[in-house]
């Protein structure tokens, strides 16, 4: 993993900054928990102590299914007359990437000794990955989400109790990820001695963008490698979807010093690019596109902010991917022009969705399939040799998808009216 | 900072000392509205707090409990913006100094342009300056406040908002958590001017039934350091208010309880008596907490009003 690769990247400085981004804002009931979380990550995570990475590798081997194939997308391939490969993190156990992180928090958790696990979950995807790894590791474990995300996401609720977790709704606010963190935030400056919080993305204080990022670059690492064995070459291109920015942190992270690589980060376009700052809301979560530098959940990032620096509620049909912040790294890469920020609406998501179900028999997450609405869109100007991660899979969007189809008049959809009775 | 002497170019901690033991009372600016919130301010001076912090909301409040949390989003709800805030500060006719409390967002986006809409970012249009505490602190200033309090600004990120607070004449305070032990307790304490704010508990604001053990240990902790002390995070009644006194605290901090009196009034100047007589309470279990301590420890009566 990312252990192995030159780390002195020169964006990286000491001190959990990336160019203007990053940093430590938090109470200061937190600030130590964060400074033993740096000493854990720079020991365990950096320096293999106790054999660390090895028992990791291991462990995301034997009970997540790692590697992750890459597959050649047939008819996509031939649909765009170019050659398309998937990255199929949707066969990752638990169906999405977020394994990977989970895993590694809380197995670093176990050897810090702490006693108790929390987390916030958006789409339930990370809720449900930090479940299975507390339960496969035996730690008690809390999930915070908020109210709109349980009542969209309820197969991850039902996933997330069965292994044993709790599961607190949130009511405040737009009820998603972004108050499910607030809730997790008070939770774990509450508990701070005995509990580590596994944050679910590559957001939040330093050290969890940096630690997240390199619990996920396997991703990037084993397409690098896949790439080479089938198509002799890197990519022209890597697409993924962006919502903290934890898949896309962790699938381009490989690919940042190949400058021939374009490296395209797709967020959610919801139904306009507008914020309404009467109503404290933006129909979208393209903080990458549309957003401002400026203060949340323990970073300095780029934000979907009113202009007096209120936060304002984000939307997209897809709620892995609804929230008004991003990683503190990813911010910088898209500012030194490393990273193309783009963002698909959410009826071309919907329809990416559809196409892949039926052209490769591979249901997306709706999260995917923005980075697959995309490739749609644009695939003309990806080159001839393109990779698309698959971040997750769309059981848990089923009832999502048959809703907002149903709504709409979108051209890749199957006849929905047939699903009655 | 002062050792000896009565003069201290801080407001914040010349009114802790002249006023020992100090009553330091928190409401949040605009709960339920901004002309409330004058009347709120100015009784709460009268009932006897020697220092006032006033919220300006923040939309994710992460350091609060269920009780300011609901206050903030009261306050928004009622669009209270930071510039109404500071005209509600040039307003005010009290003589205890003004603290304000608020999250770093808040600070460094003030004076900033609007967010700019994708058309425009797209156009080139208004490109948003980066953002900067100064504007913020400037107009605190002129607004005549006296003090900053960020909850989520660890000291190891205060330094460009300590400058600017120095540049103006503004106390900055820092929170002391139960947690805050050894090198970090001594270099947060070498930068604290006007009081060190000690947070009781673990956690977040929220009226509680007793006083933390935690209490105890921090000011023992603390003790070393010549910085007044006050202690917040669950204070609610007088006998708590004496408790921290008694247990070496220079004055206590109390909000979630005076905001429990607003979100319970069923007319907003209902709350007005109601918050003057709690301030009396309070101010008055510190007195009681402070000559348990110069007195006899045998347990005190209750002593009159001055
Ligand atoms: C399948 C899937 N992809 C992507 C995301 C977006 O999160 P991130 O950008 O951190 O990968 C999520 C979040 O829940 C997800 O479930």
């Amino acid at each position: 993993m990312s252990t192995e690769r030159e780390r002195d990247d020169e964006y990286e400085s000491g001190g959990g900054t990336f160019g203007d981004y990053g940093g430590q804002y938090v109470p200061e009931a937190l600030m130590p928990a964060l400074q033993e979380l740096e000493d854990a990550y720079e020991r365990y995570v950096l320096e293999n102590e106790d054999g660390f990475m090895d028992e990791f590798r291991e462990r995301m081997r034997d009970f997540g299914g790692r590697p992750t194939p890459l597959q050649r997308a047939d008819r996509l391939s031939e649909r765009y007359d170019r050659e398309i490969y998937l990255k199929r993190e949707d066969l990752l156990h638990g169906g999405a990437h977020k394994l990977n992180n989970a895993l590694g928090q809380v197995l670093l958790a176990k050897y810090m000794g702490k006693e108790r696990i929390i987390a916030e979950t958006g789409a339930g995807q990370h809720g449900t990955a930090t479940a299975m790894a507390a339960a496969h590791l035996d730690m008690p474990c809390e999930i915070y989400m908020g109210r709109t995300d349980v009542n969209r996401q309820r197969p991850n609720v039902y996933r997330m109790r069965m292994n044993g977790a709790e599961v607190n709704p949130v009511e405040a606010g737009s009820a998603t990820l972004k108050e499910a963190i607030n809730e997790t935030m008070r939770d774990w400056a509450t508990t701070v001695e005995r509990t580590h919080y596994v944050i679910g993305s590559v957001v939040g204080p330093h050290p969890f963008p940096q630690m997240v990022r390199d619990f996920q670059a396997v991703i990037g690492e084993e397409i690098r490698d896949q790439i080479q064995a089938k198509a002799g070459r890197l990519p022209d291109s890597v697409v993924a979807c962006a919502g903290g920015g934890s898949n896309t942190m962790g699938t381009f992270h490989a690919f940042v010093p190949d400058e021939g690589v374009d490296l395209y980060a797709v967020e959610a376009g919801g139904s306009s690019l507008e914020i309404d700052e009467e109503e404290g809301m933006a129909p979208n979560s393209a903080t990458l596109s549309t957003g401002t530098d400026g203060v949340l959940h323990g970073a300095m990032t780029k934000l979907l902010q009113a202009g007096d620096g209120q936060i304002v509620e984000s939307h997209s049909v897809s709620a892995g991917l609804d929230y008004a912040g991003v990683g503190p790294e990813l911010s910088h890469l898209v500012d030194i022009g490393r990273v193309t920020p783009a963002n698909v609406d959410d009826d071309d998501a919907l329809n990416g969705f559809h196409r892949l179900s039926r052209l490769e028999g591979i249901i997306p997450a709706l999260e995917s399939s923005h980075a697959l609405g995309y490739l749609e869109e644009e695939y003309e100007t990806l080159g001839d040799l393109v990779v698309v991660n698959v971040s997750g899979r769309g059981d848990k969007d089923l009832e999502t998808v048959l809703e907002e189809t149903e709504k709409r008049d979108l051209e890749a959809a199957p006849e929905i009216e047939v699903f009655d009775g | 900072m002062s050792d000896t002497s009565t003069e201290y170019d801080s407001d914040i901690e010349a009114a802790i000392r002249a006023n020992h033991p100090a009553l330091i009372t928190y409401i949040t600016a605009g709960d339920p509205s901004l002309e409330d919130t004058e009347a709120y301010v100015e009784a709460l001076d009268r009932g006897g707090s020697d220092l006032i912090e006033l919220g300006l909301p923040f939309s994710e409040p992460i350091a609060e409990g269920q009780t300011i949390q609901a206050a903030i989003n009261r306050a928004l709800a009622a669009g209270t913006t930071p510039e109404g805030f500071f005209e509600l500060v040039e307003d005010l006719e009290i003589e205890a100094p003004l603290l304000v409390m608020t999250y770093y967002n808040m600070i460094l986006q003030y004076g900033g342009s609007e967010a700019p809409r994708a058309s425009e970012e797209a156009s080139g249009q208004r490109p948003r300056a980066k953002p900067d505490v100064r504007p913020f602190v400037e107009r605190a200033a002129e607004a005549g406040l006296s003090g900053i309090i960020v909850p989520d600004l660890p000291a190891e990120e205060a330094d460009p908002l300590r400058d600017a607070c120095d540049d103006n004449g503004l106390d900055l305070i820092f929170i002391i958590a139960p947690t805050t032990e050894g090198e970090r307790l001594d270099a947060i304490m070498s930068r604290v001017s006007g009081f060190a704010y000690v947070q009781a508990r673990l956690g977040t604001t929220g009226a509680r039934a007793n006083v933390s053990g935690a209490t105890h240990d921090s000011l023992a902790r603390l003790s070393k350091y010549d910085v007044p002390k006050a202690v917040g995070f669950g204070v609610s009644e007088g006998d708590h208010a004496a408790e921290i006194i008694e247990a070496g605290a220079d004055g206590v901090i109390v909000g979630s309880a005076l905001i429990d009196i607003i979100a319970s009034s069923d007319d907003p100047s209902d709350a007005v008596d109601a918050l003057e007589a709690k301030a009396a309470e309070l101010k008055r279990g510190a007195r009681r907490g402070a000559e348990t301590l110069t007195d006899d420890p045998e347990d005190t009566p209750e002593p009159e009003q001055p």
